[in-house]
């Protein structure tokens, strides 16, 4: 009974006054309401929009610059940095060397500095994201896909269907990962879509396993044998009752796979067995950079290619960190129902 | 107890069957002909190489493949005694069935990994010729990763809240978001390149005379060592510090805190002996971190291991050498498994092995 049910007339018109209102709060209200106070987790979330949206906008950047993200110009190869000599040149310290860096350059601006064929690194850097970030986070959908319907299976059923599914999951399981993704992308050159084809057919079994411990618990609980006992059918009670209370699980378990996604990716991309160049990808160009590691400039002496190592490295680092802290911060916020996952 | 380990054998041999079975498919149905690869040589005719395919059982169904290569048995239709009788290979013919069996003495079942297309050695040979590489640096990275991370994770704990233990959690997660290529060849680039203090790959400096260098062998383990272990010491400290401040919620250590036991006992005698015994159950996954670290550190350190050389097998094709590491990789993981199960039980007797 609520306050504005009760028996006096004059404490119902006072509960509804509007200084009594408030909007219910929910799971998911208290949840946001944690999540908003949580500094890191919004700046987390703060920079990975940032990158999702500028790679994103990576036509209209590349296109402002004037410069495409396959252009080279063999001329103008290993530029430095556009970015430090221009501060300078605003500042009236060095008006010289970026007046001469755009003249080299055709007056093309470039921020980042260009690659051993002259190519922007700037732009490849964001059409590098857009392909990083599409595969991790199409991936991570197609292993959360899998590995929910999967694991959400072998947990309700359990039995002799669970026997099976665990022992495929532990078979695949028993191979290190990255062999059979080696195996499978040096079998079968793959383009961004059955690269991640292969990732989220190959990335579903963790999360299978994990869905399916937390349906173990969930199915023996009341409001299932309610359900059970009023009639509703296997797959409501599935999708009704067991899945949304793994949602939290879900939830954090994605942000962090799609973090594992970018760096399992990238590492293929290294190795040479991620998408194929000319695409640009951040694990292809640090596997570029890789060969000029030794290069100098033979007047200098300075190391020519430091910029094209520290630029693509620096955001897979930065975007995975940030992938973490959010899936952290997911943890946290979302706490109730979860304490030990990972 | 031995009798755990009995059952836990006998259901290894289902998934390693699985194992053998998936990675094969796989490999089969790979675009690419290994015969090609194989006789480059263009003098060779179309006739020689059709010849050499159906010797090597190229040209038969997948299955039948496949119980050659479990089994080392070739099946073939008809009377085929004199065809396919080598010096290595016994044949004979079964009338009543109609088919020739042939035996070449291989076999995985029999421990006979196969032959590889690239190298012609046998692939055991070559496996066994990588291991002590990759075994020296997986066991030094492992160590590293233990005497860095235990002490890390337990301080974290005892100083809870402290900038200390800020730091290594922050470190932590820096550390499982790095990707260890990048982090290798920043190292490097630095170490390597720029200060010249250590060497940028390789287990040893090559020279005519090849003898044992200690020093050098060393000073080549340090780069691809802090490569391997970073992601196993942030994994590790995180781990410790769980265990560590759930083992000090315990009633013992309470009564040893009211007993009025110096507080660095409590901590280190009383805490950390059962706060390391979850650490047994990190054994299974540690190995397969290092079989799994080593294709990228092995492959960034040109490190002579077995990583590497399955990765530039998968590369070259050459199908024997990967399916026969992948079962030996996929072998050592299950083993993994068991002995950290093993471990664990020894380590907390109300563990119950059943």
């Amino acid at each position: 009974m609520t306050v504005a049910q009760a028996d006096s007339p004059a404490l119902a018109s006072l509960a509804a006054g509007a200084q009594f209102q408030r909007k219910p709060r929910t799971y998911w209200s208290m949840a946001l309401q944690t999540l908003r106070r949580d500094v890191v987790t919004v700046v987390a979330l703060g920079f990975l929009l940032i990158m999702a949206i500028l790679s994103l906008l990576a036509p209209v950047v590349s296109g402002g610059i004037g410069v495409g993200p396959n252009d080279t110009n063999p001329e103008n190869a290993f530029q430095q940095p556009y970015l430090g000599p221009y501060i300078q040149w605003r500042l009236g310290q060095d008006p010289i060397t970026a007046a001469d860096m755009l003249g080299k350059s055709g007056g093309v601006v470039h921020w980042l500095g260009t690659d051993q064929l002259g190519r922007d690194q700037f732009v490849r850097i964001l059409y590098g994201g857009r392909i990083s970030l599409g595969i991790a986070f199409a991936a991570a959908a197609l292993t959360l896909i899998f590995g929910v319907s999967v694991g959400t299976i072998a947990g309700f059923f359990g039995g002799v269907v669970d026997d099976a599914i665990m022992w495929f999951i532990n078979t695949l399981i028993s191979i290190p990962g990255i062999y059979l993704l080696i195996i499978v992308t040096a079998i079968f050159k793959p383009n961004p879509v059955t690269l991640t084809l292969f990732l989220g057919l190959l990335g579903w079994f963790g999360t299978a396993r994990l869905i399916r411990g937390n349906v173990f618990k969930v199915r023996e609980l009341d409001f299932v044998l309610a359900a059970h006992s009023v009639g509703a059918r296997t797959i409501r009670i599935m999708l009704q009752h067991v899945i949304p209370n793994a949602l939290p699980i879900i939830i954090v378990n994605a942000a962090i796979d799609i973090g594992v996604l970018i760096l399992v990716e990238s590492a293929l991309s290294f190795l040479g067995l991620g998408v194929q160049p000319p695409t640009a990808t951040w694990g292809s160009m640090l596997k570029r950079a890789n060969n000029f590691l030794f290069l100098r400039d033979p007047e200098t002496g300075a190391y020519v290619a430091l910029h094209l190592l520290i630029g693509p490295g620096l955001l897979i680092t930065l975007t995975v960190l940030a992938l973490y802290l959010i899936g952290d911060g997911l943890r946290d916020a979302l706490d109730p129902m979860m304490k030990n996952i990972r | 107890m031995s009798r755990y380990v009995f059952r836990r054998l006998l259901q290894a041999i289902p998934t390693l069957l699985g194992v053998s079975v998936i990675s094969f498919v796989l490999v089969y149905n790979s675009p690419g002909d290994p015969i090609l690869t194989r006789t480059f040589d263009p003098s060779i005719t179309q006739e020689t190489r059709e010849i050499l395919r159906r010797q090597l059982g190229l040209d038969q169904h997948w299955s039948l493949q496949y119980i050659g290569w479990l089994t080392g048995i070739a099946l073939r239709r008809g009377d085929v005694v004199d065809e396919f009788t080598r010096s290595e290979v016994k044949c004979s013919f079964v009338a009543g069935l109609n088919t020739t069996f042939c035996d070449n003495g291989g076999g995985i079942l029999r421990g006979n990994l196969g032959t590889s297309i690239a190298t012609n050695q046998a692939v055991w040979d070559r496996l066994v010729e990588r291991m002590p590489a990759t075994f020296e640096l997986g066991v030094s990275a492992l160590l590293v990763s233990l005497l860095l991370g235990v002490p890390l994770g337990v301080l974290s704990a005892v100083y809870q809240g402290s900038f200390f233990d800020n730091f290594v959690r922050v470190m932590a997660v820096i550390g499982n978001a790095l990707p260890a290529f990048w982090f290798g060849l920043m190292l490097i680039f630095i170490f390597g390149v720029v200060l010249g203090w250590l060497p940028t790959g390789g287990r040893q400096t090559v020279s005519l005379t090849n003898e044992f260098d200690w020093v050098d062998r060393l000073r080549h383990l340090i780069l691809p060592t802090i490569i391997l272990a970073f992601g196993g010491i942030a994994g590790i400290s995180r781990f410790m510090r769980t265990e560590t401040l759930e083992v000090v919620r315990t009633d013992y250590i309470r009564t040893a805190k009211a007993k009025g036991i110096a507080a660095s006992r409590v901590w280190f005698i009383h805490a950390l002996r059962n706060a390391l015994i979850p650490l047994m159950t990190i054994l299974g996954p540690a190995i397969l971190g290092v079989l799994t670290g080593a294709v990228i550190t092995e492959t960034i350190f040109s490190w002579p291991g077995m990583g590497r050389m399955t990765f530039s097998a998968a590369v070259q094709r050459d199908y024997p050498t990967v399916l026969g590491a992948v079962m030996f990789f996929a072998l050592l993981t299950i083993l993994g498994n068991l002995l950290s199960d093993i471990l664990y039980g020894i380590g907390d007797p109300r563990v119950r092995l059943s």
